[in-house]
């Protein structure tokens, strides 16, 4: 099932214009504890890696607020945990964090 | 103001701890990996905090979110400053930020 990792990645392609985007499922690595759906299906753990400019001047925090709410549909129906890198052209390239 | 009972603790929580950290499970018996992580991370930098186990009532575990704007747990909070979930104290004790924060901020040590 992709449903969920599809609509994250349009609606962060379409919000955030990213330079990289990098999503994937972790739900297996969850399976069988607290947050995992009740259907013990797949989508509810993600990793995603987003390189944007939007980021540009704004700190942690403010950043992942920013794809928090992007997301909130996802994350009340289903998601349970995004695990997130946020970093602008810059930060890549040097490997460096806000 | 609130008339939320749930928000109403939090933000006592918040005010009466320099350190308090929002989770599932307690600081003994974390119930969930993110969660966890950011226990070793306080215990390994010695820090004094204070564990809310959301999971113990259901209105401290929506009221932490709508008081942090911020949608999941774990959640950090230093001297009543929001400073992040999971990914993002991970980061700060990388890079030695996390230290100086407790640093600056005068944090006591266990």
């Amino acid at each position: 099932m992709t449903i969920y990792r599809d609509r994250i990645e349009q609606k962060l392609s379409a919000a955030l214009s990213p330079q990289t985007l990098v999503i994937e499922d972790e739900s297996h690595l969850h399976a069988g504890h607290a947050g995992a759906h009740p259907d013990g299906g797949d989508e509810t753990h993600f990793k995603v890696r987003i390189v944007s400019d939007v980021f540009e001047g704004e700190n942690r925090v403010a950043r992942q607020r920013r794809v928090y709410a992007l997301l909130s549909d996802e994350l009340n129906e289903r998601v349970h945990a995004l695990s997130l890198t946020t970093q602008t052209p810059a930060e890549s390239k040097s490997g460096a964090s806000p | 103001m609130t008339d939320n009972p749930a928000i109403t603790q939090i933000k006592a929580d918040v005010e009466a701890n320099d350190v308090v950290l929002f989770m599932k499970g307690s600081p003994m018996f974390p119930q969930c990996g993110f969660s966890a992580a950011v226990v070793q991370i306080l215990s390994q930098l010695e820090v004094k905090f204070k564990g809310v186990d959301v999971l113990a009532d259901d209105t401290v575990r929506q009221g932490v979110k709508e008081f942090s704007n911020w949608p999941t747990v774990p959640q950090l909070y230093v001297k009543g400053e929001f400073v992040g979930g999971c990914d993002i104290v991970r980061e700060m004790a990388e890079s030695g930020e996390l230290e100086d924060l407790f640093k600056d901020k005068e944090v006591a040590t266990a």
